[in-house]
């Protein structure tokens, strides 16, 4: 027995501070040196630009935030409580025949049509239903051509304008075929505050006043 | 596009098997004790030195009871580390979020899942867990149950390759061994890239921003205030990230697992996880056949699984691709190049239906169990197939290690089915397949569905365990058998609406994860015991041969029959019930 509990102790000690202490370790420090943007959570400030401070920061580019005002582009819902809770993530788990998720489907027509009362395009189905993680960054590029009315109104921009933004937006995916094509909502919308600057005069600026 | 799905099951397949050819016959090198290029020369050293500080002479041999004995120690050892110290984490550093000690219950179950290389997670990650219990205790047990797992398989080749000694190796050389030339490199390599690419590594807990929406912006329309600030949880998860794919385990740093963008941000990491999820268990097929100097024999096994692979993953990624016919018509559900379309209830925009199937049939068929979607969410016979494929053992491709261990065992039955059919007496690579080798084999392969289906039934006529059902109907049902079906099979993906974390799933989880394994383990280890005594009687003309297309497909009939004739009846009362009504909807 004697003979068992010697290997057992020091090959669990030592392998457990190889994999749990030195190989974690290791790993953060090679990140942090030399991929800091991204190993501290791809965070950009409200203008768009890297930051790593908690100061300047107005998101990551990887999460999801609410956008619930007409002038913004809206992410898909999101099935945390509350809503785009990034300290835990989780998706709705409602089975496909559950009279809840046709429930909470509905009302999400209802919120999209309610701020866009004359529009009745076909809505995209990624604009209705809950992500897997809750914080799902990206909406399809149909899902931002279908908000293009609502936010040109609130904006006071033309829908071409917009149109053209959404197009220099769409993401590819890896390789052209792992995934689908996809909008970064943070990003678009940074894009759009600033394309909205551009078109005001400086005096009607409201950070300004 | 309708082709989406095939394009990306084609090029992973293809890069898959490229890679895995290689890494097989370094893996049989690491096995058959040679020293291993380059990284021999790093690790030697400590490889020799760990011998050193354990006592040991790594040529000693085990039989099957020293080398089993050693197993179930090591792995009890590894038990109690994790369930205590989940307990005091409280009390212990690099813990800033300042999370609370882990119930008993909880810490029982975590600790059966993480050890038994299951996964399976009651908890939610970044409430739960600090972050060294992450490392010190999630880490670790990725990588010691991954390498248990390569441990047995090595042990049953060498006893199929062993000419009557009746010596399967030494179970602590093999566990140093696979741990410093096979997981750790990889691992180091994966989670680097896995970095580069947006998966967070970073000793901070979380960071507390100000959204965008947060202030007045330009262009005059008020915009509604919202949640001013948003608190984003993080961790050292690039190096968790790795192992949990490499050694199919698949438990996450955070509760959504790798659907969460901080897990798997895009589709390259996406692609890298699911090579990672599938290289170890492809590259052991090539192990075998090296070990056994019959390469073919491996080739058969190989083909068998990814053949098997294919039609699951695309029945699956077609049923995702459908619309829910319960949707109004005002919603868009078909896939064009500008919208995702299919069920995206569950699922992440960047993946999209097809990619999250294909994901759902690698994580279920290797005992990985990681999700990039939400299972509960999937159509009725789209969640049917990752059911069945862990219902098969998870054979198809399977767990590093236990994939070709349960195979093997698998191509034991076939060719005992044929001999009673011929009436000859079974073999197996020249080896006879004698009462004792078809009793373990028996206990192997029975005892994960009987496991699964006594729990499913204990589940279903006990009103709390009813109670933690999410959704009404057959589905509810389907919960039950899933989650039994996950931790029987050590997979640890879930139909995530049922609650699990209560005293009953908590307790009997953890006692069926703990049994499917270590059962498995036992009888696998006593079977390679009695191959290795046995001498290889040279192939006559009426040796059945085993590296032949013909016997793939027997293997995969054998495959079918047993999970078919098994749950085919429960089967019937959740997955199939919903579907038939989703059919007649």
């Amino acid at each position: 027995m004697r003979s068992i509990i010697r290997p057992c102790l020091t090959i669990f000690l030592l392998l457990g501070l190889l994999t749990g202490i030195i190989y974690p370790m290791a790993i953060t420090a090679l990140g942090q040196v030399i991929f800091p943007f991204q190993a501290n959570g791809s965070l950009i400030s409200r203008s768009g630009s890297p930051t790593q401070s908690q100061k300047t920061a107005a998101g990551s580019v990887l999460i999801a935030q609410n956008f619930s005002g007409p002038g913004y582009f809206w992410p898909r819902p999101s099935a945390t409580s509350p809503p785009y809770d990034a300290d835990n993530s989780g998706g709705s788990n409602l089975g496909p025949r559950n009279p809840a998720l046709v429930k909470k489907v509905a009302s999400a027509i209802a919120r999209l049509q309610k701020a866009d009362p004359g529009d009745k395009a076909r809505i995209p189905v990624d604009l209705v239903t809950s992500s897997g993680s809750g914080l799902d960054p990206d909406i399809s590029p149909a899902a931002a051509y279908y908000q293009v009315p609502r936010v040109a109104r609130a904006r006071h921009v033309s829908p071409a304008s917009l149109r053209r933004l959404i197009r220099q937006s769409i993401e590819m995916p890896w390789l052209g075929f792992f995934g689908e094509r996809y909008i970064d909502v943070l990003e678009l919308n940074i894009r759009l505050n600033r394309l909205c600057r551009k078109l005001q005069k400086p005096s009607d600026h409201p950070l300004r006043k | 596009m309708w082709y989406d799905g095939w394009a990306q099951l084609a090029f992973l397949l293809a890069v898959l098997l490229l890679a895995a050819k290689p890494l097989g016959s370094y893996m049989a090198k690491v096995f058959q004790m040679q020293r291993p290029p380059l990284l021999g020369r790093i690790f030697g050293k400590a490889e020799s030195a760990i011998y050193a500080m354990a006592g040991l002479r790594p040529d000693d041999q085990q039989d099957w009871r020293q080398y089993a004995v050693a197993c179930l120690a090591f792995n009890t050892i590894g038990f109690a580390f994790l369930f205590i110290l989940q307990m005091v984490q409280q009390h212990l550093p690099l813990n800033p979020a300042h999370q609370a000690g882990v119930g008993p219950a909880l810490a029982f179950n975590t600790a059966a899942s993480f050890v038994t290389n299951t996964n399976w997670q009651n908890y939610s990650g970044e409430t739960t867990m600090s972050l060294l219990t992450q490392m010190l205790g999630m880490t670790v047990q990725n990588f010691l149950s991954a390498a248990t797992g390569i441990a047995v398989m090595a042990a049953l080749i060498r006893a199929l390759a062993a000419k009557g000694t009746g010596k399967l190796g030494n179970f602590w050389v093999d566990m140093v061994r696979s741990v410093l030339y096979i997981l750790l490199p990889i691992a180091v390599l994966l989670s680097v890239v896995l970095a580069s690419q947006g998966v967070v590594q970073t000793l901070r807990a979380d960071v507390t921003v100000h959204t965008l929406s947060s202030s007045a912006v330009a262009g005059g329309a008020a915009e509604t205030k919202t949640a001013a600030t948003q608190t984003i949880a993080m961790g050292p998860v690039a190096s968790q990230e790795a192992i949990k794919e490499l050694g199919t385990n698949g438990g996450g740093f955070f509760n959504a697992n790798s659907a969460h963008p901080y897990e798997n941000p895009n589709g390259l990491t996406d692609f890298l996880e699911m090579l990672a999820m599938l290289l170890i268990p492809a590259a052991s097929c090539f192990t075998f056949g090296e070990m056994i100097s019959d390469r073919r024999q491996g080739h058969v096994l190989l083909a068998t699984m990814t053949a098997i692979f294919i039609v699951c993953a695309a029945l699956c990624f077609t049923f995702e691709q459908q619309r829910n016919p319960l949707f109004p018509s005002i919603v868009g559900q078909h896939h064009t190049a500008l919208a995702a379309g299919g069920n995206m209830e569950g699922k992440e925009l960047r993946f999209g239906p097809a990619n999250s199937a294909i994901w759902t049939c690698i994580a279920t068929g290797t005992s990985t169990g990681a999700v990039n979607s939400m299972l509960d969410s999937y159509t009725p016979f789209g969640g049917l197939i990752p059911m069945w494929l862990m219902k098969t053992g998870e054979v198809i491709f399977g767990g590093v290690g236990t994939g070709l261990t349960g195979m093997l065992i698998t191509a034991m039955v076939a060719v005992f089915l044929c001999g009673l059919m011929v009436g000859r007496t079974p073999e197996y690579l020249g080896k006879k397949i004698g009462a004792f080798e078809i009793k373990m084999v028996s206990l192997a392969i029975l005892i994960p569905p009987a496991l699964t289906l006594i729990g499913t039934a204990v589940a279903s006529v006990t009103p709390s365990a009813v109670a933690s059902v999410g959704n009404p109907g057959p589905h509810g049902f389907s919960e039950i058998l899933y989650a039994m079906t996950s931790m029987s099979n050590n997979n640890g993906s879930a139909f995530a609406g049922l609650n699990g974390n209560t005293d009953f799933y908590n307790i009997l989880g953890g006692l069926l994860m703990l049994a499917g394994r270590f059962w498995s383990i036992i009888a696998t280890v006593a079977l390679a015991g009695s191959v290795a005594k046995r001498k290889a009687s040279p192939p006559n003309v009426g040796t059945f041969p085993t590296h032949t297309p013909m016997f793939g497909v027997i293997l995969a009939g054998t495959i079918a029959l047993i999970s078919g004739l098994i749950f085919l009846p429960a089967l019937a009362l959740g997955p199939i019930a919903e579907g038939l009504m989703q059919v007649v909807h």
